[in-house]
């Protein structure tokens, strides 16, 4: 194999095999990436039941209910523009309260609840979730919210 | 005092930087050759001034001085002593400290040990150190000073984020950060060699240990980060496709391909050009990451706003460093002479399609990474997790695996494939027997995991196939150190897919004295009760398990914890390993009715990830031990090494002349 023409050889594989990696990310990123929703947008647009998303917004004074089993709570997440009531199993976080800011990662089920596999508070003093930082300023003054400021 | 004197010393190594550069490129040049000899010291003495100035900051630390900011802002003064310490590069400000200083030291170093490069390049590559280091000097000095005082100085700290005190983080972010800022010497031989169009098997073999060096710590730095995110979170998961830990396997994935391909480039004198380019943006990942992580650009796009400078200021430097490299590689790619040849099918063709393949998980990551920043930029919020990283990356994952099995065994040069299909026969058997017993005794895992076990298996035979017919003890040490590592790549393999394929969890709420089963395990809550440590209180759990009919009981003792300064709530998990794997606890909260939410998770074989990545890590010590005794012992025949000879006599008349 001449010098150039390897070197082409080369150049070419590398080039295939990055163009490969991007278009396979790219599609995929449309597939898998998870979207961010509020009750508002979900009232307004709908979701596909079962479809990966991200819901944001308040927990509702006084709507947190804890089954019997111990571990599953129901509640109601909302934002001023709509209500959608919630699911969860687990353990939840420390700075999981009434009249906070949440974000939990699930999906909406045929009956309309939302469920979640995980929910992301305020881990500690300087993280906040990113779509929750957009809410604190304006929707958690209108709800009567008390989200600390990070 | 102490903070005014060492930030005197820090403006003192910033100016011996600008000293280092200036009379760098001043000695390249074809009337300044008499100050070659000068830079060397330089570099010495100014990574000596850094690390006193770093120094001095973990003394303040120490002596919990409230009046200097930082300390203020990040320590307490019942804080343990270890958490003292780690608390002085726990923060922004003393974290850029550290990343000078790693950079310093290593110019440091390299001034001081690597006597084999042409010193042009040498002074090139310590001219390319100091101007990179000079931005982060910069970004230090004006705009986050770790010294800066605080008036009137409070009664008592703010504390140290309770997630980071732990034992993890004394060792983590330092051995990360060594890994990360080690890459900028690799990047500034690139650098260095490019300028002075030296790029040869000289420059690889100059170069090769440094890149090691740093990748070892980038493995161990991430192994222990993944432990310290598995039993610190209590979320029972050891990878989360998290920025940060993206952050830092980006720099690995770039280094990891660079060590193979520097390897390729000082043995065969193949492949000038890609490895010049791996290093140029290893390093840049390593700033990519750090931008990501350090701007807060990662928590919120609109962090970015609320703190402008510090984010503008890596991405300038970014800007600055990697369009600078990228420029002058395009500038002398053309000047990068031919390297030896080579046919596809060969040690050097399958290095460099591992190369390809590495690189292909990198745009991967990166992108999945960028990919929520740039919708957020349209108004769209997204978050990208392991529905789309664990697949994707698994594209090119496994064919590299199937690659690192065969290009040990190949030749250089050519390989006729005869030979290689033999060997090979081995670990597909061994792969083709997992698939089977898998598939009928297993049953549903998943096709991830699965595939996970199955080439783990195959994998695991196949890295030791290079010591086939070897005589072991003649064995040089890093053939020994290539054979542990790629065993250490299937041992975590085997760990990853083992934990996603048989993990077994319950999450019950419990009365005392109730018992439950989670795998072949049977534990028993006994009792809750308060207890109390330096500066937190807890609720602790009393669990007692018993594994399948045994009567051997073990204590286990999750606690809820909760600090004092800054009020944090974390929990702290309870974690019994046995040698088929790790039972992990987690306590929850108390419900109205008395019971107490239990989490219980059983993970066959899950410590083999980490220790696979120890293996990893091992492998490189090896192999970095073993080449750096034999290039030492070689250094005693002259004759082997011509290029060190016309460098001897230079000293003497290059050191009058520079005196005079």
């Amino acid at each position: 194999m001449k010098a150039k023409h390897q070197r082409l050889v080369l150049i070419c594989i590398a080039l295939v095999g990055l163009v490969a990696a991007g278009l396979i990310a790219a599609y995929a990123l449309r597939d898998q990436a998870s979207y961010f929703y509020t009750p508002g947008d979900i009232a307004e647009k709908g979701v596909e039941p079962g479809q990966a998303i991200r819901l944001g917004g308040m927990v509702q004074k006084g709507s947190v209910r804890k089954q019997a089993d111990g571990v599953t709570i129901d509640f109601i997440v909302e934002d001023g523009k709509g209500t959608v009531p919630v699911r969860f199993t687990g353990i939840t976080p420390d700075l999981f309260v009434e009249g906070s800011g949440v974000v939990a990662e699930g999906r909406m089920d045929k009956a309309g609840f939302f469920v979640a596999d995980n929910l992301l508070a305020k881990h500690d003093e300087n993280y906040v979730p990113r779509e929750m930082r957009d809410m604190t300023k304006a929707d958690v003054k209108k709800l009567g919210g008390t989200v600390q400021q990070p | 005092m102490i903070a005014e004197i060492a930030l005197a010393i820090l403006w003192l190594a910033a100016a011996l930087a600008v000293l280092q550069l200036g009379l760098g490129s001043y000695a390249l040049t074809a009337r300044g050759a008499e100050f070659l000899r000068a830079v060397r010291p330089i570099a010495v003495v100014q990574g000596l001034l850094v690390a006193t100035a770093f120094a001095l900051l973990i003394v303040l630390f120490l002596r919990t001085d409230l009046s200097v900011k930082l300390v203020a802002a990040n320590s307490h003064s019942l804080k343990p002593l270890i958490y003292k310490i780690a608390g002085a590069w726990g923060n922004h400000e003393g974290s850029m400290l550290l990343w000078v200083t790693v950079m310093g030291l290593a110019g440091g170093f390299v001034a001081l040990l690597e006597r084999r490069l042409n010193e042009r390049t040498m002074v090139a590559t310590l001219a390319g150190q100091a101007f990179v280091s000079l931005g982060f000097y910069a970004f230090m000095l004006f705009s986050s000073n770790p010294f800066e005082r605080l008036n009137p100085a409070p009664v008592e700290g703010n504390g140290l984020n309770p997630l980071l005190q732990d034992p993890g983080l004394a060792f983590h972010p330092p051995t990360l950060y060594i890994g990360y800022v080690g890459l900028s010497i690799a990047f500034s031989f690139a650098v260095g060699a490019l300028i002075t169009r030296d790029v040869g098997p000289a420059f690889a073999r100059a170069m090769r240990p440094w890149v090691m060096g740093a990748w070892i710590f980038l493995t161990l730095g991430i192994t222990a980060g993944s432990w310290w995110a598995y039993y610190e979170l209590g979320w029972g998961g050891w990878w989360f496709w998290d920025p940060v830990e993206n952050a830092s396997l980006m720099p690995w994935l770039a280094a990891t391909a660079l060590l193979h391909s520097v390897s390729v480039l000082a043995t065969r004198g193949a492949l000038k050009a890609w490895t010049v380019m791996l290093a140029v943006v290893a390093f840049s990942m390593s700033m990519v990451g750090t931008f990501l992580v350090r701007s807060g650009i990662l928590t919120s796009v609109h962090a970015f706003a609320v703190d402008p400078e510090r984010g503008s200021f890596i991405l300038t430097l970014l800007a600055i460093y990697i369009g600078g490299a990228l420029a002058l590689f395009g500038l002398r790619a053309s000047t990068v002479t031919e390297g030896a040849r080579f046919h596809l099918f060969s040690r050097e063709g399958s290095l460099v399609m591992n190369n390809v393949l590495l690189v292909g998980i990198l745009g991967i990551v990166l992108m999945g990474t960028l990919y929520p920043l740039v919708t957020e930029a349209f108004g769209t919020k997204v978050s990208v997790g392991p529905p789309y990283f664990n697949p994707v990356s698994a594209i090119f994952v496994f064919p590299m695996l199937v690659i690192m099995a065969a290009g040990p065994l190949m030749r250089w040069r050519q390989d006729n494939g005869r030979k290689l299909a033999n060997l090979l026969a081995v670990p597909a058997l061994v792969a083709a027997a997992t698939l089977a017993l898998a598939v009928v005794f297993a049953g549903d895992i998943g096709v991830l995991p699965l595939l996970g076990l199955v080439f783990a298996a195959g994998l695991a035979v196949a890295s030791l196939l290079p010591l086939w017919k070897r005589n072991l003890r003649r064995t040089p040490a890093h053939i020994w150190g290539m054979v542990i590592a790629h065993f250490g790549i299937a041992v975590a393999l085997a760990g990853m897919a083992s934990e996603s394929a048989f993990n077994t969890e319950r999450l019950v709420a419990s009365e005392i004295g109730q018992s439950h089963t989670v795998g072949p395990w049977t534990i028993e809550l006994q009792g809750v009760r308060p207890i109390a440590g330096a500066n937190w209180t807890a609720l602790e759990a009393r669990l007692v398990a018993r594994y399948g009919d045994s009567n051997v009981q073990t204590v286990l003792n999750p606690q809820a914890r909760m600090f004092a300064s800054p009020p944090t709530a974390t929990s702290e998990a309870a974690l019994l390993t046995r040698w088929n794997g790790q039972l992990y606890a987690v306590l929850g909260e108390e419900g109205d009715d008395g019971r107490w939410q239990l989490r219980l998770w059983w993970k066959p074989f899950v410590p083999l990830i980490w220790y696979g990545g120890l293996l990893i890590g091992l492998g490189g010590v090896l192999s970095l031990v073993g080449r750096t005794a034999r290039d030492l012992r070689r250094k005693g025949e002259p004759e082997l090494e011509p290029t060190s000879e016309p460098a001897a006599p230079r000293p003497a008349s290059g050191g009058q002349e520079a005196l005079a």
